[in-house]
């Protein structure tokens, strides 16, 4: 079997998600135009074929639907030739759409391929492409849904992590973020939002609070417990583990990931296709998962698919260098680190979507490239990527640095 | 036409009158011959081009209650019989096609081009109100006996004939699902207020606002037929609809458990209907109704909640030769919380109560408890000030025993102890006439004990009510011995004058109801000293169907009354009759750490001043064992709590202390709540089958003790295929 092989990895910075956002002027396609454009000039893809270009996308309505990698590949100019495809498992997206070039390019049918991912949450808002599952009785009822904020205190509920554990955690993210932007850690990987001009309208996350402390995160008040009880959904979490008497609400702005917007493009391929095209690999991908876990609580899914792809990967947890585990709540990590009794100075080392926001389908595509930019900076040789998903799912990856 | 049910008559102007009067029924049912005769009329209206419009109004008290229950369940029994006969397929279709006919008269009815109104007064409830809401127009009367409702879900179905989706159409889907999940009895104003009718007006008023409306130019075309309908919430996918649903979905469950399929129906058919236009939308509906229809828990509940619980009602237990009594006066001796509750309940029915106790002060005091509940009726507008004081003055109070001499029957009421009941016997049966019946509403001691103390024992039985007498519906009759017809039919007489529903039992330690508490407590406490976590317990107990969990409905009874019990069983059968686990656990509780329930703010739960109770950290402390509460099997605690009550059912059956299934049935719904989808104890063994039962009890015993062993008699009816039901009812026929 053909390996597949990461040879160049782009992101922008991440815009507040919300109308004062940097980034709010910034259409989704412009986004995704962005870091394609950035991939094809870096890499000369105008004069290398590229076989598809996979995009992630969860809320993929209105600006964002209708196929937007089509358009963006389009747009960023690799010509009429290259397709493109969105495609949506929530979080995950991103990631999902790197392992699906990765899978054609291992399947021998593509030479070269991009996966990556775009969200504009600011532009398109969050929910805002519907679906059954939170609202069709048929599955809300039998897979429990619940909004995830609820989900990821039922985790830190059933697992024992407290307030201070996970705004503990938040602070860490904020303050490893800050230091990863002030040594330069993400420059390699940065690509700056543009006006028509070439004037810089974003160069850096913009979400970061860097000050941030237990006692400024004490202030907030719980964001979820208040609509659970009126919504009814603390029933729901307690009949889902009923070992649980009461759940207690720790999740807030402060140690949920942000709402942002943002881009990401990863270029995958064959060895030998890029080597004659120019091409350096920089990480192999060793193995990469897909499962579901328990929907109530949701977002444990990464447990689950670290196990699956560590045992396809015939590795051990020993094994593994560096992790990268989406920060969608405290608790996701919290959860993590608890399963596989993992040192926090090999997790998310250079903080995360708490700190830098979650632009949800181009995450796993950014957190892949933050991974690879630190295994080349520290020299260490394996990372694991990992996210948690909606309606209780988990993708994974695991890369080899060369 | 030929109408049997309904006179129709059309005016000079050119409106009809449609007057629904069944000769042979004191109230309206809709059968299949009122809906062949409906159709008559809907044809004969539209086709007439002189008739403008019809009104539709009852001729008797109340509108109508709804579709003859029995027509339904023959409708689910023709479908058996096809299946066996024309395979599944086509007794399907005929089922379906045979479910969904009364909605598509009513349809035709809607789509008829003439406009229809309905003039209510009285009850409207179900299939009729569903009518209803297919006229164009809905004048409902101003009297306080007038109600309108959807009350199927209270019996496992749904409405079945539009009612789901012309209600959605109505109004905000919150208040739509609400109405449709709750099944409540609609006030006219209140209806008026959720645009379910469009009129209120005085009853002599009715026929003429209805026809004026019609005069004046009515629409014949429904609101969600006309071109630019909107439902009131909008599309079910948009930004009002992702604050609905997810919040109904959830809801959902916290009321429900996720145990009622008809209400999860509801659910789907709102969601679904509200897509599609409106004939799509009843199809929808159809679909979801045939389906719950033939669904064990409709079948489970209509039985015990409709058609036994009538019979029980009707008095199916009262011997027929004992003519009626119209009872007067009673007198109930102890003025505690349960006395004082009885007097409520029975002057609240109309009847005299002599309400004694030892001193003036006392009964006084309980006859307070009176002034308490209906004052609080009187603040919720339920009730008028003059309302209360009639009742009050219904009551008298007194330590006077003579003025028992007129009573119609003397209930006891007075402390659990054997010595003080044998006294205060002794005194009632000194003062009463001849024709008094006596009844004790001891919860505890044997009935045929008591009954020496009368010197009576033909006239003396028990009457045991729970608590809180004001809401429970149930009555257990207890027969001593010797208690004789009369006293029971007086008794009988005495349960339905209160409008609650009684079950009679034969004479045995805790009767029925108590015996099957008592094993679901015992369950709870062990599964504690087991280690599952106690908040699991709780919870699944729910989940199970049960209205409260077992930690927290042995906080209300008391956990020195469960150590007391315990004790006194081992003390009267042995020390193999308790359980060495849950005695270990009531001790500690009791005795070691002074928690005697919600009584002294401590039980299994702390009962903070403020706030919600919390379940006792220290329990933890209390058990060996911690099970990691994801390797617990919870359906299998579920079972565990509903099969130890029906296997107690089942012994007090064999042991003939319950003798008629409904009564073990309605009896373990109304008195306790054991899970009602299942149709009652009984019906949990029925509805799963005998063989299956003792296979699970099997396994049970197991695992868990010989308490799970099946008995002599259920194994017999595994090995015969047979079941209760089956049995009682050849049993019935045979007499």
């Amino acid at each position: 079997m053909p390996e597949a092989f990461i040879f160049d990895h782009v992101r922008t910075p991440r815009g507040r998600g919300k109308a004062d956002g940097a980034l709010h002027e910034v259409s989704t396609l412009a986004l995704a135009t962005t870091a394609l454009a950035a991939l094809k000039d870096r890499n000369g893809l105008d004069k290398t074929n590229v076989d598809d270009v996979i995009l992630g996308c969860v809320d993929p309505v209105g600006e964002a639907g209708g196929d937007i990698a089509r358009a963006a590949a389009l747009t960023a100019g690799f010509g009429d030739h290259v397709p493109g495809i969105q495609i949506n498992r929530f979080c995950a997206s991103g990631l999902d759409a790197i392992n699906f070039a990765a899978a054609q390019v291992m399947a021998g049918q593509h030479d070269l391929a991009i996966g990556g991912g775009v969200e504009s949450m600011s532009r398109v808002g969050i929910g805002a492409s519907g679906g059954a599952w939170p609202v069709d009785p048929s599955i809300a009822i039998p897979a429990w849904f619940m909004p995830q904020g609820i989900s990821a205190d039922l985790i830190a509920t059933k697992y024992g992590f407290s307030r201070d554990d996970a705004d503990a955690y938040a602070v860490s993210s904020q303050q490893r973020a800050a230091k990863a932007w002030d040594e330069g850690r993400f420059a390699k990987s940065m690509i700056a939002v543009r006006d028509v001009n070439g004037l810089t309208i974003l160069d850096r996350d913009e979400h970061m609070r860097p000050a941030t402390d237990m006692q400024s995160l004490a202030a907030l008040k719980p964001a979820f417990g208040k609509m659970a009880e009126q919504a009814g959904f603390d029933v729901v979490a307690i009949q889902s583990h009923p070992e649980i008497e009461a759940v207690n609400y720790v999740h807030h702005a402060g140690n949920s990931s942000g709402i942002v917007d943002g881009a990401a493009a990863v270029l995958i391929g064959a060895r030998d296709f890029g080597l004659a095209h120019g091409l350096k690999p920089r990480a192999r991908i060793r193995a990469f998962a897909n499962i579901g876990s328990e929907p109530a609580m949701m977002l444990t899914g990464p447990v689950d698919v670290t196990r699956k792809v560590l045992k396809r990967a015939g590795m051990t947890i020993e094994d593994i260098d560096l992790f990268e585990v989406n920060e969608a709540f405290s608790s996701v990590v919290l959860r993590f680190a608890q399963a596989f009794d993992v040192d926090m100075n090999k997790l998310n080392v250079n903080g995360g979507a708490i700190a830098m926001g979650h632009p949800l389908g181009a995450t796993g595509a950014m957190i892949l490239g933050t991974a690879l930019d630190e295994l080349e900076r520290t020299g260490k040789s394996v990372a694991l990527i990992t996210l948690c998903i909606g309606a209780g799912m988990g993708t994974a990856t695991i890369i080899e640095r060369i | 036409m030929n109408l049997t049910h309904f006179s129709f008559s059309v005016d000079e102007a050119g409106l009809a009158l449609l007057t629904w009067d069944m000769k042979d029924r004191s109230m309206n049912v809709i059968t299949q011959s009122v809906m062949a005769e409906l159709d008559q009329v809907i044809d004969h209206v539209a086709s007439e081009a002189s008739i403008k419009g019809c009104v539709i109004t009852s001729g008797k008290a109340q509108f109508s209650g709804g579709a003859d229950i029995t027509m339904l369940e023959a409708s689910a029994r023709l479908y058996a019989t096809m299946v066996r006969s024309d395979g599944k397929d086509k007794a399907m279709q005929a089922f379906f096609d045979s479910s969904r006919s009364l909605s598509l008269l009513y349809r035709k009815l809607e789509t008829s081009g003439k406009p229809w109104v309905a003039a209510i007064h009285g009850l409207c409830l179900g299939g009729a109100f569903e009518l209803a809401l297919a006229c164009h127009y809905r004048i409902v009367s101003d009297s306080d006996t007038t109600r309108v409702g959807l009350p199927e879900i209270k019996i496992g179905l749904f409405p079945g004939a539009g009612g789901t989706q012309r209600v959605a159409r109505l109004m905000q889907t919150g208040d739509a699902l609400q109405m449709l999940l709750k099944g409540e009895q609609i006030r006219a104003p209140q209806a008026k207020a959720m645009g379910l009718v469009h009129e209120i007006a005085p009853q002599v008023e009715l026929v003429a606002r209805a026809k004026a409306w019609i005069a004046n130019g009515g629409s014949a075309v429904a609101p969600w037929d006309a071109r630019d309908y909107r439902a009131p919430s909008g599309k079910v996918f948009s930004a009002t609809g992702m604050m609905i649903w997810p919040a109904a979905n959830a809801i959902y469950r916290r009321e429900t458990l996720d145990n009622y399929p008809a209400a999860r129906a509801i659910l789907k058919v709102v969601f679904d209907g509200l897509q599609v236009p409106m004939d799509l939308a009843l199809r929808i509906e159809s679909r979801w109704f045939a389906k719950i229809l033939r669904s064990p828990e409709a079948a489970a509940m209509i039985r015990s909640l409709f058609v036994s619980m009538g019979e029980l009602n009707k008095g199916t237990r009262r011997p027929k030769d004992i003519a009626p009594t119209a009872l007067k006066k009673i007198g109930i001796v102890g003025a505690g919380f349960m006395g004082a509750s009885i007097a409520y309940v029975s002057a609240n029915s109309g009847l005299d109560v002599v309400l004694i106790d030892r001193d003036q002060e006392v009964a006084e005091r309980g006859k307070a408890l009176s002034h308490k509940l209906m004052t609080s009726q009187v603040m919720k507008g339920r009730a008028s000030t003059a309302d209360r004081d009639a009742l009050l003055s219904r009551i008298m109070a007194t330590s006077d025993y003579a003025a028992l001499s007129d009573c119609d029957l003397v209930i006891e009421a007075v402390f659990e102890d054997r010595a003080i009941k044998a006294e205060v016997l002794k005194n009632i049966a000194a003062h009463v006439g001849p024709n008094t019946v006596l009844a004790s509403n001891t919860s505890t001691l044997p009935i045929t004990s008591l009954a020496d103390n009368t010197g009576r024992p033909m006239d003396f039985l028990g009457i045991h009510f729970f608590s809180p007498v004001e809401r429970m519906l149930l009555v257990e009759v207890i027969l001593g011995k010797q208690t004789g017809d009369r006293a029971l039919a007086v008794a009988l007489d005495f349960v339905r004058a209160l409008r609650k529903t009684p079950i009679v039992v034969n004479d045995t330690r805790g009767f029925y109801a108590n015996r099957c508490v008592m094993n679901y407590l015992r369950e709870g406490h062990l599964m504690l000293m087991e280690g599952v976590p106690p908040a699991m317990i709780e919870t699944v107990a729910r989940m199970s169907g049960m209205p409260v969990g077992p930690l927290s409905l042995n906080d209300e009874v008391a956990l020195d009354l469960a150590w007391k019990i315990v004790q006194a069983t081992k003390a009267d059968l042995g020390a193999d009759a308790i359980d060495p686990s849950q005695e270990k656990l009531l001790d500690a509780l009791v005795n070691q750490h002074g928690r005697f329930g919600r009584k002294n703010g401590k039980g299994f739960y702390d009962y903070p001043e403020k706030g919600n109770k919390t379940l006792w950290p220290g329990l933890v402390d209390l058990t060996a064992h911690k099970l990691d509460p994801d390797t617990i099997n919870i359906a299998q605690l579920k079972q565990r709590f509903l099969v130890v009550q029906a296997l107690e059912a089942a012994r007090t059956m064999e042991e003939g202390v319950v003798t008629d299934p409904r009564e073990a049935d309605v009896g373990s719904i109304l008195g306790f709540g054991f899970a009602p989808f299942t149709g009652g104890t009984i019906s949990y063994i029925d509805g799963m089958g005998a063989a299956q039962f003792v296979a699970l009890c099997d396994e049970l015993a197991a695992l868990y003790g010989p308490r799970f062993a099946p008995t002599a008699g259920l194994r017999d009816m595994a090995a015969k295929g047979e079941s209760f039901y089956g049995r009682f009812l050849s049993k019935r026929a045979a007499a």
